[in-house]
């Protein structure tokens, strides 16, 4: 076990060097941070003082080894656009992203998992066949298009429910939340249902058709011949063996949640990280898109190691079968 | 005998192949439906815009026309049956415009993607040892981030690095190499795997000794017995492809206003979604999803079809 993981960080690690390779070339060779950070009348002194701040008189290597360095000490270089540090950029909009990301993951398995397991122990009734109908519409349909008419009905239509903004937050000191008021929960509805909607029609396709193939296998059919009861069979015996493919799959849709969550809070103008990515994309800020990179990275593959070093705990064969 | 079998053989095989669709699309009236409908929008891209002034040029509008609803609502006009935008320009006009777009990009776009992954998973299957392991190790890295994403990134370097002087043709090449290099890597996975198999085949012996060279042998003779699989994935991506630039365009990162796609006749309706304009966003986000879903469906049956065994996998 500890070999077994000992290798899938130092994998881990070595992809993420890799990830801030590239990241550091797309900064050290695209745009020109003196004309982004010097002001127009800026003497030749300035200028030379700038250059070795940033050290742009050393070779590559240096340079790559010192913005690691800096980056370790959680100094993330400057935004060009607005010449605020990236570090405070992300840190200001952080919160409004992670809430948005955990409403999301709440509605998918408040959803999510009860519809699926219906539509598994249920594979042929009508009701089931509802629920499959409407999830492959909500595999297909772009995360735009459901924001959109998601407004269109809730907002304008019906004038239930705010289309944008977070309501009132309150500051934490660590963290402004928008989850202790009212408008808080009211403004996060929309933008949530948006970004899981896609996790929600993934997760029941996914249960239903493991519970289908888990239905047919021995274990569930002796279970059957030795008289327990359907309910037991089903809800205890059936589902322990979907649970392993089933938070594989949460996890790795992280991702996904990660890259809708630009499109959803650009629908619904949420403040949050995907909206200063989209900013800076549209603004060639690449400090702050190159340590959005790197960020990204940073989540997904952390998520994918805890992931796999969970299966060992839910599932011993992973084990002995790696080794 | 055996001459008389393997003739009577090869005649009904080659004859089903027609038939064998056909039968299938008479069991399946869904994916029938769903290509009556991909040929219909495929009509209205490319046919109307033969047939009327360009909406984006001064001469197709008229300001005058402006936020006339569709024909059944109270302010509609029958002129325009589902109604005009913020620039007078009829929808019906405008959305084949931008369809034509969206369909040309995402075509470039995925033609793009499978030219590079397959000449990587050619190369990767082939060689093998060092190269296929630095190329598969790309693709992993690559793997580590969605694919709309990294498409997002890739755009926005190419912007960055461009600078701010850009034509429209540009713009429209930077959308397709972003979503082209963003996918490449399933083509290439799927034609190394199937390489490695052929590769050791008899007929590639057979081709070495006559002294073919590895070019030739990669193209001439692998190339066409691993097709089938990767053009059956183009064509449940190219659904993905338009999705994926009309997200680009509709976040303001895609195809330019001067000559838009579906994604940013949306992006300029959405404007106006609050003020109660709901038809200048909705219809071009209807007929998006009627084209993808129906490409889908019609793709994910043609898996099917000729390749089973590619079911369940996406």
């Amino acid at each position: 076990m500890l070999n077994y993981a000992a290798s899938r960080i130092v994998q881990t690690i070595i992809v993420l060097l890799v990830i801030s390779f590239i990241a550091f070339l797309l900064v050290a060779n695209i745009g020109d941070p003196l004309a982004a950070l010097l002001s127009a009348d800026a003497t030749v002194n300035e200028r030379l003082e700038l250059i070795a701040k940033l050290g742009l008189d050393q070779p590559l290597w240096t340079r790559f080894l010192h913005f690691i360095g800096n980056m370790l000490q959680g100094d993330f270089g400057f935004s060009y656009r607005t010449q605020d540090p990236v570090a405070n950029l992300i840190a200001e909009r952080l919160p409004a992203t992670v809430e948005l990301a955990f409403v999301s993951l709440l509605i998918t398995i408040v959803v999510g998992v009860p519809a699926g397991i219906y539509c598994g122990v249920n594979p042929n009734s009508l009701f089931g066949r509802f629920i499959m109908l409407i999830s492959t519409a909500g595999i297909t349909l772009p995360n735009f298009v459901v924001g959109i008419l998601l407004i269109a009905v809730f907002s304008v239509q019906l004038g239930l429910l705010p289309s944008f903004g977070r309501g009132t937050v309150v500051d934490l000191g660590f963290w402004k939340t928008g989850l202790l008021s009212v408008s808080g929960w009211r403004a996060i509805f929309l933008p949530a249902a948006t970004l899981s909607t896609f996790q929600v029609a993934f997760i029941i396709r996914m249960l239903r058709t493991q519970l289908m193939e888990v239905g047919q296998s021995e274990h569930i059919r002796f279970a059957r011949a030795r008289g327990l009861s359907e309910a037991r069979i089903w809800y205890v015996y059936a589902i322990k063996n979907t649970l392993l493919p089933v938070i594989t799959m949460l996890g790795l849709q992280l991702g996904n949640i990660i890259a809708f969550s630009v499109v959803t809070e650009n629908v619904f103008a949420w403040p949050g990280l995907g909206s200063l990515f989209l900013q800076s994309i549209q603004g060639a800020d690449i400090p702050v898109i190159a340590i959005y990179l790197i960020f990204v990275g940073l989540v997904f593959m952390v998520i994918n190691l805890i992931v796999e070093l969970l299966y060992p705990l839910i599932d011993a064969r992973v084990l002995r079968r790696q080794s | 005998m055996t001459p008389v079998v393997s003739t009577s053989a090869a005649g009904p095989v080659r004859r089903s192949r027609g038939s064998k669709l056909l039968r299938a699309m008479r069991r399946a009236p869904g994916p029938t439906l769903c290509a009556i409908v991909i040929i219909a929008l495929l009509i209205y891209a490319f046919v109307v815009p033969l047939f009327s002034l360009n909406p984006f040029e001064f001469s197709g509008m008229s300001v005058l026309d402006s936020f006339i609803p569709p024909a059944w609502m109270a302010d509609g006009s029958p002129d325009f049956p589902l109604g005009t935008d913020d620039q007078g320009r009829n929808l019906i006009t405008a959305m084949a415009y931008g369809m034509r777009t969206s369909i040309i990009v995402g075509f470039l776009s995925v033609t793009i993607g499978l030219v590079l992954g397959g000449s990587l998973g050619l190369i990767a299957g082939f060689v093998g040892g060092k190269v296929d392991a630095f190329i598969m190790r790309v693709a992993d890295v690559q793997l580590a981030y969605p694919a709309l994403l990294l498409a997002m990134i890739i755009d926005g370097a190419a912007r960055a690095a461009l600078g701010a002087e850009r034509s429209v043709g540009t713009a429209i090449a930077i959308v397709v190499m972003s979503i082209g290099i963003a996918f490449w890597v399933q083509y290439a996975r799927t034609i190394r795997s199937s390489v490695m198999i052929e590769r050791d085949q008899d007929y590639v012996s057979a081709a070495r000794i006559t002294g073919r060279s590895n070019l030739a042998i990669i193209v001439l003779h692998i190339l066409p017995n691993v097709m089938a699989p990767v053009l059956v994935i183009a064509t449940i991506n190219l659904g993905i492809a338009i999705i994926t630039e009309a997200t680009l365009s509709f976040l303001g990162i895609g195809i330019p206003v001067t000559s838009p796609s579906l994604g940013t006749l949306i992006r300029n309706g959405n404007n106006f979604l609050q003020s109660g304009e709901w038809w200048i966003s909705v219809w071009p986000c209807l007929v998006l999803v009627l084209f993808v879903v129906s490409v889908n469906i019609l793709g994910d049956h043609l898996r099917d079809v000729y390749n089973p065994r590619l079911r369940g996998r996406s």
